[in-house]
Order: structure tokens, then sequence, then C-alpha cells
């Protein structure tokens, strides 16, 4: 048991850390917050499943996957899928020409439900649909690539030009995807409205806790034996391969895992937010979410959440006062980061913490209390 | 076939292919700056495309100076000229300032010259406005001729079509047939052993990446002739022209041209015969899948690394 929670929680430091977010996230936004902006921070948090991803997969594995929105899309939409197909039954569509269908197939003159709509009908198989379809696109794309040892600078470009491909196959194929809308109006969840106060924060504390439990997960792989071969792939890939390791299978395992968490991530967005578009599966949101990462730390799970709430919650007060100048100190953050900051927030705390940790402002403060009461004598 | 008869059908072809041709002449540009930038240089340049609306902005200006001074017969050659020393000094400055420090890291160079695109872009909105502009074309610049009844052929896509020529055969020119192509091309094969015959390795980086951004400002005085320019313009074509320089075999230039050719044609014609959207989606499907099974591109240079 205690070298479990050791694994799951990185140790004393680790654990503390992790309560610290857990508090933040769990009691101390929920309290301070108007339902509003903790909506806006539930967001957000979807975005740091996405980051955690990347942390395992580009911090620690050199794999810098410029497509990970495609897997937060994916997973979004086939949630999105499910709460429309309920959303539209027979009674509240019916002044459409095809009662029962979604409102953007009526709108393109489909009067069959597609057969990749079917299965959404049911929601264990959409939850399970919600991580199998990423990881399968995952997979393929792992497959191809790792085994034929694309990396790199390459294995970046390609991604990049997948999501984009799916981009534009969803904005264009507006009958079956609902184009460059998306899925919007959706209601409830197996009769459980959603748009309610008490359901939105049900589903904050859910997204929450799914955080934490991805963080804990990613863990265990980083501590485990795995994650000390990924560190080693990263910095010497032909080293381990010699070493007889087969590490595209590595590469394609560690690949999957990190598009099942963007996946959740999507999901949940789809359920907080009330719909999924695809201008989150693209290029532009897919280099957003590695510069959140890369904000908080390209190495530490829990500075990547940090970085994915700082950057996001200045965006929204940024773009809210002076858009003009968000685009600037966006571009500038990655510069900046990438240039004096390579390890991001968590590298900041990591040089500077020491200095002023909590046993050592006890251990000052223990010092002068004598001094302090030596005085009053 | 598709409802037309065969001899509409030779026509699309033909006009189709022509339009490809247009596209695959601002393709070839953006990507021989990509190729030499990318291909001999390996820095990912995501900020490519916005030297190339660099280029595309400054011929708007000097196109407006031309309609107050009247020069607007002659204006484009100058044009030509002016985005290529405007976009080779801002490349010059961009990679002492920011490039040189992150050639030891490829995958940061990508985010940190993205965010550079999005200062950029922001810079094109503040100070020429988020609407597209276009330039003011010289006459002999627009219409177009007839060779037979039924295909029309625009003068503007023969003339890019012949700038992306001579800039080729100049590139070309240029690497193989040059000292300063040698000196870049022994630079980025060994860097030691070119910096210990006397060669200034800092200083061909500099002016190899200039060199690359230069011409993406050539592809985008060339590229005003056939559409207008808005902020970002650039960022529509950035995927387009790396995946004809990974596709190609990064460092063959003869790669480069026969993918920007084929891709562009691709596309063009599918265009036709497709929607728009899904056009593009099967060329680039395409290309990804051939990427997979064929990781070094169609023509891989035979290098011992």
């Amino acid at each position: 048991m205690n070298v479990l929670s050791e694994k799951v929680l990185g140790g004393k430091q680790g654990a503390l850390h992790l309560a610290i977010l857990a508090v933040l996230l769990l009691v101390i936004l929920p309290l301070c917050l108007d339902l509003f902006r903790l909506g806006l921070i539930g967001k957000y948090v979807t975005y740091a499943f996405v980051a955690i991803s990347l942390v395992l997969l580009w911090g620690n594995g050199g794999i810098l996957s410029l497509g990970q929105g495609m897997f937060f899309g994916l997973g979004g939409y086939c949630m999105a899928m499910f709460l429309k197909l309920e959303a539209s039954d027979p009674i509240s569509t019916k002044i459409q020409t095809t009662p029962g269908l979604p409102d953007f197939m009526d709108w393109n003159q489909i009067v069959e439900l597609p057969w990749f709509w079917e299965p959404f009908k049911s929601l264990p198989l959409t939850l399970l649909l919600v991580l199998v379809v990423p990881v399968l696109l995952a997979f393929i794309i792992g497959m191809a690539m790792f085994t034929r040892r694309v990396g790199g600078v390459y294995f970046s470009i390609i991604t990049q030009a997948i999501a984009l491909i799916l981009s534009i196959l969803i904005v264009g194929q507006q009958g079956y995807t609902g184009g460059v809308n998306g899925i919007t109006d959706l209601k409830t969840l197996s009769g459980w409205d959603i748009r309610t106060d008490s359901a939105k924060y049900c589903l904050y504390f859910m997204n929450a806790g799914l955080l934490i439990l991805c963080i804990m997960l990613s863990r265990f792989i980083l501590t485990s034996k795995f994650g000390m071969l990924l560190l080693a792939m990263r910095d010497k890939e032909e080293r381990v391969r010699f070493s007889g390791y087969d590490v595209a299978r590595f590469k394609i395992f560690i690949f999957c895992v990190a598009a099942m968490i963007s996946a959740i991530g999507g999901a949940m967005f789809t359920l907080q937010i009330g719909f999924m578009s695809p201008s989150f599966v693209g290029i532009v949101p897919s280099i957003e979410m590695v510069i959140f990462a890369a904000v908080g730390g390209r190495m530490s799970l829990i500075g990547a959440v940090y970085g994915t709430l700082l950057v996001n919650f200045g965006k929204t007060m940024f773009s809210e006062t002076y858009p003009e100048l968000w685009l600037f100190l966006m571009g500038g953050l990655f510069i900046a980061v990438v240039m004096f900051f390579p390890d991001g927030l968590a590298g900041i705390y990591e040089k500077y913490a020491p200095h002023c940790s909590f046993s050592m402002l006890r251990a000052r403060w223990l010092k002068k209390v004598p001094k302090v009461t030596g005085e009053r004598q | 076939m598709f409802g037309y008869t065969l001899e509409e059908v030779g026509n699309i072809v033909v006009m189709q292919g022509f339009s490809g041709l247009s596209l695959f002449s601002v393709l070839l540009l953006m990507a021989l700056g990509l190729a030499i930038i990318f291909g001999q240089m390996g820095v990912i340049n995501m900020a490519h495309g916005e030297f190339m609306t660099v280029g595309a902005y400054t011929t708007v200006f000097l196109s407006k100076l031309a309609v107050e001074y009247d020069f607007v017969k002659s204006y484009f050659v100058f044009a030509i000229i002016a985005a290529f020393i405007v976009a080779f000094i801002l490349g010059y400055v961009i990679e002492y300032v920011m490039i040189r420090h992150l050639y030891k890291r490829p995958l940061d160079t990508l985010l940190a010259t993205w965010g550079l695109s999005l200062v950029m872009q922001q810079i094109f909105r503040s100070t020429f406005g988020a609407k597209e502009v276009s330039a003011e074309l010289p006459e002999w610049l627009l219409g177009s001729f007839q060779p037979t009844e039924g295909i029309d052929i625009p003068i503007n896509g023969v003339f890019v079509m012949g700038l992306a020529l001579v800039v080729t055969v100049s590139v070309y020119l240029f690497m193989f047939r040059s000292r300063g192509g040698l000196r870049v091309r022994a630079t980025m094969q060994n860097r030691i052993m070119a910096g210990a015959v006397g060669i200034n390795t800092k200083q061909v980086d500099r002016v190899t990446f200039a060199l690359g951004c230069g011409i993406a400002g050539v592809a985008g005085a060339a590229f005003t002739t056939i559409a207008s320019t808005g902020p970002t313009t650039g960022s529509l074509y950035i995927v387009d022209s790396f995946m004809v320089v990974v596709f190609g075999g990064a460092a063959s230039l003869m790669g480069t041209i026969a993918s920007a050719f084929g891709i562009a044609q691709a596309q063009s014609l599918l265009q036709f015969f497709m929607t728009s959207s899904m056009g593009k989606v099967a060329t680039l499907m395409t290309i990804v899948i051939i990427l997979m099974m064929r990781p070094e591109g169609l023509f891989a240079a035979k290098v011992r690394k």
C-alpha cells in the first residue's frame, strides 16, 4: 500500500502538491467564484487534461504531437453525438420534415440516421466509444509512424496535417457532423438536465475529480519502470533500442494513453459547456494546448494544470478588455517560455522553492520566536 | 463522365490544370524557401507563411505608391525585389534574435516560431487592418488569352509561373553552382569541418535563413497577382507548404518541385469534381498515407549521415 501511494502520489512532496491542487479546485474555487466564473474554470480544467497528456507525451517522451486537439475533439464529438440524439427525440423535433433526426441533418436533407451515429443511441456504448475512438486513431497513427521510426519534427508535422484533415472533414460534411457550428443545443444526459445549476456544479466536481485521477494515473506511469524508459527514449532513443527494447511499442502505448486522457477532457467539455465544434479540433487549438503545457512546465503534471488555468485566465481577461493585445501577449509568451523558461512555471518553482519551502520558513520562524520573546522581557 | 461530354472534360482538365499551375507556382515558391530553411538547416519555421504575407503587403504598399506617383506599369518588378529585400532583412534579424539560440532544440523552434507568427499576424492586423487588401495590378497582368474555343488562360497565372521558374532556377544555381551555395551545403553537412576550413558558419546560418525568408517574400509578391491578402493569408498555406517539402523529400530540390506540382494539381482537379473541402481532404489524406509508407518522401537524398 505504501509503495503504491508513493507511486501514485509521487512521494511526500508530490502528495502535498496534489493535495493543494485538489483543495484549490474542489474547495477554494467553488467557494469563491460564482457559477459563471466556475463554469469558465471548468472549461479550463478540461483543457488541462490535454496539457497533462502532453506532459506525458512531449515532456517525458519527447514526442511532440500537434494533433492533441483532434483527440480532445473526437472525445467531445462522441459525447455530443449521444446528447444530440437524445435531444432530438421525435416529439421535440416534430416540426422537422423527418422528426427524430438531429436538426442539422434535417437542414441538409438527410433523411436517415447515418450508420456511424447508430452506436451513440446507447450511453454505455457511447462512454466506451469516447475512449475507444481516439485511442484507435492514435493506435493507427502510432503504428504507421513509430514502427517506421518517424519521429521528431516529422511526427509533429504529420500529426498537424492529420488534425487539419479532420477539421476540414468535419466542417465539410455538414450534414453528418453539424459543420462549422458543430453539435449544439444539447439538453439532457439520460434524462438528467445538464443545463441546471445543480447539474453544472455536479459536472464541475466530476470534472475536477477526473482530472486528479488522471494526474494520479499519469504519475503512476511516470514513476514506473516504463516512465524511466520513456525518459531514456527521449534522450537516447538508439541506446534504448540497442538495449533490446521495442521503442515503437512504447511510443504507441504512450501516444494512446495521451489520446485517451485528452478524449476524457473533450467529453467533459461537451457535458459542461453544452456543445462541441470543429474549432477545438484543428491546428490552432492543438498548438495552444501545447503552450499551456509549456507555460506550466513540460515535465510537471501539476505544473501543466496551473499553466492551463493561468494562460486561459489571462486569455479571458485580456480578450475581454484588450483583444488586440492578447495575440501579442500569447505570441510573446510562446517565445519567452521556449527561449528563457523551457521548464515553465514548474521549473521556476523548483529553482526557487527550496529557498522558501515550508520547512525552511518554519525553521526561520522558530529561530525568530525566542528573539521576539527575549525582547519582550 | 459526371454528365460532361468528352470535349468539355478535356477543357475542364486543361483549365483546372492551369489553375492548379498557379497554385503550384505559389506553393513552389513557398516550399523553396522552406526547403532551404527546413531541408538544409532543419529549422521548422512556422512563421514562414507570415514572411510570405510580409512580401504580399510590401507589394500592396508599393502598388498604392505606384498609383499615387503614376508608375503602375512598371512597379511590379520593383515590388518583387522589394518584397525579397524586406523579407530577407526581417529573416536576418529574426535569425539573429531568436532562431540561432534554438538550433539544438528543433521542437522548441517550432513553438517559438509559432509564437512569432501570432505576433506578426497581429502586427499586420494593427497596421493594415483586418480586411483583405489587394494590389493594383498593371494592365499587362490582367485579362486572359484563348488558345482554342472553350479554354481561358489567365495572364497573371502565366506570369506567376514564369516567376516561379526563374526563382527555382536561381535557387538551383545558387545552391549547386556557386561558392555561396557550396558554403551553405558544407555548413549544413558538417558544421565543424566547414568551420575548420574557414567558413564563417554562423554567418552562413544567418544568410541561409534570411534567403529562405526572402524567397517566401517573393512568393507573397506572386500571391498578390492571384488573390487578395489578409493578416492570416500566410497561415493558410503553411501546412500545405510543409507537406510539399516533407512529401518531396526534405533535402531534394527536384522532390520539392515534383511534390508541389503533384499536390497543386491533385487539389485543383479534385476540387472541381468533388466539393472543395473534400478535394483538400483527399489530397492531404493521400499524402499522409504515402508518407506513412515512405517516410523519407518521394525523392530521398542519398547522403550518408
